[in-house]
């Protein structure tokens, strides 16, 4: 009994991984071949970070039960503390994958001491509170970023919230984050290679989270919280460290993200609200707590847009049809009950019966 | 014997409500003893004093010679208490061997990152889980169903692995919050068997709420009755069924 399950996880896991390295393969042989349009192969890097996104997100609102808003915030620090740091480093650190995997530690690391910090006060809340102060923190990051200037010359760094002059850089100073107009002149260390393989270490980290003992009192928190308590499990530790470890993995993709455009600038487009509802939805519609389920989500929601640019006006209008008749197919209990009915599992369980 | 259980002087107020008010037990080691009382009469108010859900206006709680008044359920929990609840709560949507397993959560740890590596500390915590929290199951006769949903057992071994669940957390006393609740006649008489074993072989103390007067005259030594959050009646089981006041304020003429 207890080896079944074991497998079970096993079996489900295997899957997970396995398609996403199956589609990977698929998508190299078929750039090889030369089948994918320029088009579709800059979307490449963005799917990698929206699957991340998904997933980590799917950490906080699966698992521990707690609706967050912020998701966009977090993937905002480690986007511009990564390509901080890689700016900076340009010139010290010659070797391109070195200073790429540095710089996704720092954005993990910068962006999982933010969740911390942002965690502690506002995981006393529940539910809309929760997700309410969580927007909040999101739009609050980004302005703050929007009138950050840092500049770099032979004194060392010098901060403004004001603008670009009042850095008082020396000569041959140059600015690094130049207020709303960002950071530009990133190297463009991202690869769909290297997307792939942040995606399958999001997996590791987030799977093995999960079925261990600390997932096991994450998800007894999200249950029931006076039961938890009363079995000694640690709320606020558990609480925290899922979301610090939710929001390090956001920063990951933020990295990814920044490292694949030259100019990186915090507009609303990005790293605003909008974005972080966006991730709300590939999650929801993949299934709360389920990895797999937002990986797909994650991928068809991003490519569909691009799919069906020819349709130019009905573009979003068709979009948010095919949105509400999937939300419909994954979760209405009638089209449940039909799925499982003429699910593959079952003919060929029935066909197998009749032999 | 000195008592496992000493409470002195315990009671709370919410705004203008004394719902517990001079309340004192002291229970020994291996005693299965009864808290009864009609309803509304502070019972559940005392068990969520006991655990540290509710931190008493005055009074003292001891615990095997340990002063934990005032402490939080979590630090409760790990001076020795564990409980079940009147209303099941479960954690829903693990697999019942899981529920036991968060149970055991602080007595086999490894760490975050032994359990995200897959380190072997991971793999050799996670058996010696597996075979503890069987071995609890198995008392309930819940291993078959240790792949199940909790949410989808049937509703008297939700309450049999609330029990487990709290026994994992290898408590010196167990607090049963109606354990009996919304059971049949046979269920119930399986449930007595079941609160003497565990009593018998896990070497447990057990304080009970229950209103079945089946049950508690069945297995209780000892009996508080409360109403109105005071204490009516203390003592030896039959002496306090009794009692006239008992039966009056309780039982019914």
């Amino acid at each position: 009994m207890k080896k079944l399950k074991l497998s079970k996880t096993l079996k489900d896991n295997i899957l997970t991984y396995g398609m996403v390295i199956l589609a990977y393969i698929i998508m190299q042989i078929l750039i090889g071949t030369g089948n994918v349009s320029s088009l579709m192969q800059g979307l490449l890097v963005p799917l990698c970070v929206y699957v991340i996104l998904a997933v980590s997100l799917n950490l906080t609102v699966g698992i521990l039960g707690e609706l967050s808003l912020g998701h966009a915030g977090f993937m905002c620090v480690g986007a511009f503390t990564g390509a901080f740091f890689s700016k900076c480093m340009q010139d010290v650190i010659s070797i391109d994958l070195l200073r790429f995997i540095l710089a996704i530690i720092i954005g993990a690391v910068a962006a999982g001491i933010i969740g911390l910090l942002i965690g502690m006060p506002v995981l006393r809340l529940r539910g809309d509170y929760l997700a309410i102060v969580t927007l909040a923190f999101g739009e609050i990051i980004k302005n703050i970023i929007n009138v950050l200037y840092i500049g770099k010359d032979n004194n060392g760094f010098h901060f403004s919230l004001k603008d670009s002059l009042s850095l008082g850089l020396d000569e041959g100073g140059t600015v690094i984050i130049n207020g709303a107009q960002g950071i530009t002149g990133t190297p463009k260390d991202s690869t769909f290679t290297m997307g792939v393989i942040l995606i399958i270490i999001t997996l590791i980290i987030v799977l093995n989270l999960i079925h261990s003992r600390d997932g096991r009192a994450i998800m007894s928190i999200r249950d029931n919280l006076i039961a938890a308590e009363s079995i000694g499990i640690n709320i606020t530790k558990y609480k925290l460290m899922a979301f610090s470890i939710s929001a390090a993995l956001a920063g990951v993709a933020g990295v990814l993200y920044a490292h694949n455009l030259s100019s990186l600038m915090a507009t609303p487009k990005n790293f605003g609200y909008n974005m972080s509802i966006m991730i709300l939805v590939f999650v929801v519609l993949g299934g709360i707590g389920n990895m797999r389920g937002s990986i797909i989500s994650a991928v068809i929601l991003t490519l569909l847009p691009e799919l069906l640019r020819g349709l130019s006006n009905y573009r979003m209008l068709i979009y948010s049809i095919i949105l509400i008749a999937m939300m419909l197919f994954n979760w209405s209990p009638k089209l449940i009950q039909l799925r499982e009915k003429y699910s593959l599992k079952r003919l060929f369980k029935k066909t197998r019966e009749v032999q | 014997m000195a008592a496992l259980l000493e409470v002195k002087n315990l009671g709370i107020s919410f705004g203008g409500l004394r719902a517990v008010d001079d309340f004192e037990v002291s229970i020994k080691k291996g005693q299965l003893y009864g808290l009864i009382g009609p309803n509304g009469a502070g019972k559940t108010t005392v068990f969520n004093l006991l655990t540290g859900v509710y931190k008493p206006s005055e009074g003292m709680i001891s615990l095997d010679g340990i002063n934990i008044t005032g402490l939080k359920t979590i630090e409760i929990n790990r001076a020795g208490i564990a409980r079940t609840f009147q209303n099941i709560r479960l954690f829903k949507d693990l697999s019942v061997i899981d529920n036991v397993k968060a149970g055991l959560h602080n007595h086999y740890k490894y760490s975050t990152i032994e359990g995200i590596l897959r380190m072997p500390g991971y793999f050799k915590m996670e058996k010696e889980m597996t075979e503890k929290a069987m071995e609890l199951l198995s008392v309930f006769e819940l291993d078959e169903e240790a792949d199940y949903l909790a949410a989808n057992l049937p509703y008297g071994k939700q309450r049999k692995l609330e029990i487990a669940r709290a026994l994992a957390t290898e408590p010196k006393l167990l607090l049963l919050d109606e354990p009996a609740a919304g059971m049949n006649p046979n269920e119930t008489l399986e449930l007595m068997d079941t609160i003497r074993f565990v009593r018998d072989n896990f070497d447990m103390t057990i304080l009970l709420i229950e209103h079945d007067m089946k049950l508690v005259s069945g297995i209780c030594e000892e009996l508080t009755v409360l109403n109105f959050g005071r204490i009516l009646a203390q003592g030896p089981t039959s002496a306090v069924l009794n009692d006239p006041q008992v039966i009056t304020a309780y039982l019914g003429e």
